[in-house]
């Protein structure tokens, strides 16, 4: 305790039984470096402070949303016409789980760049690779859940792709589905997903990847001694920075949300044919046009499986960073992640671009 | 004995190919050789239903057909009949299509009274009595390239039964001895059932044969012309039995206009979408028997000012939804209730039929009330979208005082601290 604080009774009381001036002494100790990438550190924040956004919009659509496919499409339309401020919660709660995902990228992004994944960060990453999953897998439950047409199809084209992967590909889609097809059983799973399970594993996830990022302090650039850089305080210097860019981000929300509220859709028809130029959400867009690309036969191979499996081999590259970008003898090959920091971020705005316009 | 198998063996296996179709028929086999280069009998069965089915020539004209001699091929001793007269070819055709038994091989479900019904039509009368202009079975469905009704080439297919009447029923010479008009495909062509069959493509738009009948053809009797439109327009035919034109347009009122029923209004084969202009203004066909000012005329323009209003409120809620819609808010459940309103709409319309105003009333009502129901939402939508983008003007200059207080903060904070310890800290922002 510090000698110029006050004595207070009350917090004295509850210092005594919760120990909470621990965690007020690590703040005042904890410090982020100052150095030309300092802004990129921003983006770990922004990412949960927009996590913490989805938490507060979603238990609110909870109070309204049934999820049965009798009762989905409707709830979700009584939510954005006769609930007081529905509209905006739902349209926050869509627009703030997109930028969610791009912050997401732009945090793993700045990572590679800056090497901060490298030792004795391994699990760091780890933790923050399998959350950008877990926010895909609740982007993928997610847009299930409003039953309109354009989701129904595009849950149709996603659970179908991984079906068709060898062996586990069947019982995993079957397990996805509930059943052969997207149903009742679908949006009752995807459901659970999307507010139990999936929201249980991130916030274990969180915690962990919140304690390694303080157990390690924040990452310096590599080549450069952290002592011999400027430092400020992280409260209240820099969460107050912080505090400043989630105000903005919350303008961007409120602006996209109020100029743009997400649309409603029409009711899904399982009868009804798939809506023309039916795509994925535009973080699945990259691989959705890659596979269509690739022919339908490649060799002895289906084109689909063969794009899935590159996909896969990809994805475990990408997850093993930090072990292939260190060599035998401690080096680092920070040339060859940047390389392919650079080749993929090319790859995904290229793909993504080209799904949109052909 | 062996060589005879192998070689029959190789004409009937697939490596060979099959025997051509008219293998053993001499009458192919000559007409072929006759008519080559020609649109002859022979050249042009190949696209006939009868063949398809497996007939031949020598099944309608009789015949031998496995004969290579033409004197006995075509010997009346083999029953050969040759070409028939033209007052004997709807007896001809009958020979097969009135007899169930010979029908039933072929075409199980296809009726088999087309004769006896030609015979009541004015085509099969006029024949009877030794006119041979009419139309005869060949006339309609071709002859030797004969082709299912169902064939989209077919001159009967319901896209070009029309015009296969107009060959005839436009042709001025030939209409002249009758003292019939030939202006009907003409008219036809500007009509509401042309324009459903040809440009909405649907083949179940009446056409000449749907109301005149096909091989029964005849014009209804005037009386029967709104048995004739209540075959499709069943309501409306309900409701004009119910009213006060019903008796007059039958002919039953001597001062009236002598029958006609529907054609009265609509017209006959030129039949318009109909607009309230046929009630009220210069082209009123109300106007044609009421004079301007007199009850009919006024309860006809009080029922077209109904309409015309109810049609305007939709539309009007309809511009506003869009307007909302396209501003990107949720009216969904508004726009639905409009489909409502326009069904109300088309109630007032049939009601009109029964020129009971109290009828026509309700459905007026209960449009008027979606009309209003769904402006009132359309509305309150648009008002939504201004409360919106005026809450977001609000929310993000608080947002922007907040931020420039923040960095107030900041700047106190940090000058505080340089004055306790040297060097300047500057943060990014």
């Amino acid at each position: 305790m510090p000698a110029t604080e006050p004595k207070n009774k009350t917090l004295d009381w509850l210092d005594e039984r919760t120990g909470w001036r621990m965690l007020r002494d690590l703040a005042d100790h904890k410090v982020v470096p100052i150095h030309a990438g300092t802004a990129w550190y921003y983006f770990g924040g922004i990412t949960l402070f927009l996590l913490g956004i989805q938490v507060i919009t979603g238990v609110l659509l909870l109070l309204y949303y049934r999820p049965t496919v009798a009762e989905a499409f409707d709830s979700v339309r009584f939510i954005m016409t006769r609930v007081e401020f529905g509209w905006l919660i739902r349209s926050i709660h869509s627009w703030s789980a997109n930028l969610l995902i791009l912050a997401a990228f732009v945090h793993m992004f700045s990572v590679v760049f800056t090497h901060a994944y490298q030792r004795p960060r391994e699990l760091t990453w780890l933790s923050g690779i399998a959350l950008l999953g877990l926010m895909l897998g609740f982007g993928f439950s997610g847009y299930l859940l409003p039953w309109n047409q354009i989701s129904y199809f595009a849950t149709k084209v996603g659970t179908d792709m991984a079906s068709s992967v060898p062996i586990a590909g069947p019982p995993i889609a079957r397990f996805l589905r509930g059943g052969d097809d997207v149903g009742a059983a679908t949006l009752t799973r995807f459901f659970a997903f999307h507010v139990m399970i999936l929201p249980l594993i991130t916030f274990g996830l969180v915690g962990l990847h919140l304690l390694l990022v303080q157990f390690h302090g924040m990452s310096t650039p590599s080549g450069v001694s952290a002592s011999r850089l400027a430092h400020m305080k992280f409260f209240p210097n820099f969460f107050l920075r912080e505090l400043v860019i989630w105000y903005g981000v919350l303008a961007v929300l409120g602006t996209l949300a109020a100029i743009f509220p997400w649309e409603l859709g029409q009711k899904a028809d399982p009868f009804a044919s798939a809506p023309a130029g039916i795509r994925p959400e535009w973080y699945f867009l990259a691989e959705f046009y890659t596979l269509k690309l690739i022919p339908s036969h490649v060799w002895f191979f289906e084109g689909e499986l063969l794009g899935l499996l590159g996909f896969g081999l990809l994805a475990a590259g990408w997850v093993a960073l930090p072990f292939w970008a260190t060599g035998r003898n401690g080096e680092q090959r920070a040339r060859l992640v940047t390389g392919a920091g650079v080749f993929l971020i090319c790859y995904l705005a290229t793909f993504t671009i080209l799904g949109y316009v052909k | 004995m062996r060589a005879p198998a192998i070689i029959l063996f190789l004409y009937w296996s697939p490596i060979i190919g099959a025997p051509p179709a008219f293998a053993a028929d001499s009458c192919m086999t000559c007409h072929s050789a006759m008519e080559e280069g020609t649109h002859g009998p022979s050249t042009l069965i190949k696209n006939d239903v009868h063949i398809a089915h497996g007939l031949s020539c020598a099944d309608c004209h009789g015949g031998d057909r496995s004969s290579d001699d033409p004197g006995v091929a075509m010997s009346k001793a083999k029953g050969f009949k040759g070409k028939p007269a033209r007052t004997a070819i709807p007896k001809f055709c009958a020979s097969c299509h009135a007899n169930p038994d010979i029908m039933r091989k072929f075409a199980p479900s296809e009726r088999v009274d087309q004769y006896e019904l030609y015979q009541t039509s004015v085509h099969g009368k006029r024949l009877a009595a030794g006119d041979t202009n009419v139309a005869t079975c060949i006339d309609c469905h071709s002859v030797h390239d004969i082709r299912a009704v169902k064939d989209s080439m077919s001159p009967v297919y319901p896209l070009h039964v029309a015009e296969t009447c107009s060959r005839c029923h436009s042709d001025q010479v030939k209409m002249a001895p009758y003292k019939i008009p030939t202006n009907q495909f003409e008219e036809y062509r500007s009509s509401v059932h042309w324009e459903a069959m040809t440009k909405r493509g649907d083949l179940s738009a009446p056409s000449c044969a749907s109301c005149h009948g096909n091989h029964g053809a005849k014009p209804p009797d005037v009386e029967s012309v709104a048995a004739v439109c209540g075959t499709c327009h069943v309501l409306f035919a309900q409701l004009y039995e119910k009213s006060v034109h019903q008796p007059i347009f039958s002919g039953g009122v001597p001062s009236g206009p002598g029958g006609g029923g529907c054609i009265v209004c609509h017209s006959n084969h030129g039949i318009h979408q109909p607009s309230t202009a046929m009630l009220v203004g210069p082209h009123a066909v109300c106007s044609e028997c009421h004079d301007a000012g007199t009850a009919p005329a006024q309860t006809a323009a009080q029922m077209a000012a109904w309409l015309d209003g109810l049609d305007r409120a939709l539309k009007q809620s309809e511009t506003v939804l869009a307007r909302a819609e396209e501003s990107g808010m949720e009216v969904s459940e508004a726009q639905m209730g409009l489909t409502g309103g326009r069904e109300n709409l088309v109630k007032a319309r049939l009601a009109l039929h029964a020129m009971d105003p109290g009828e026509m009333r309700k459905p007026i009502d209960a449009g008027m009330a979606i009309a209003k129901e769904t402006l009132d939402a359309g509305q309150a939508a648009l008002r939504e979208k201004n409360f919106r983008r005026w809450g977001l003007a609000v929310s993000v200059l608080l947002i922007g005082i907040a931020i420039l207080a923040i960095r107030f903060l900041i700047r106190r904070i940090e000058s505080n601290e340089n004055r306790e310890v040297r060097g300047p800290q500057q943060g990014p922002l």
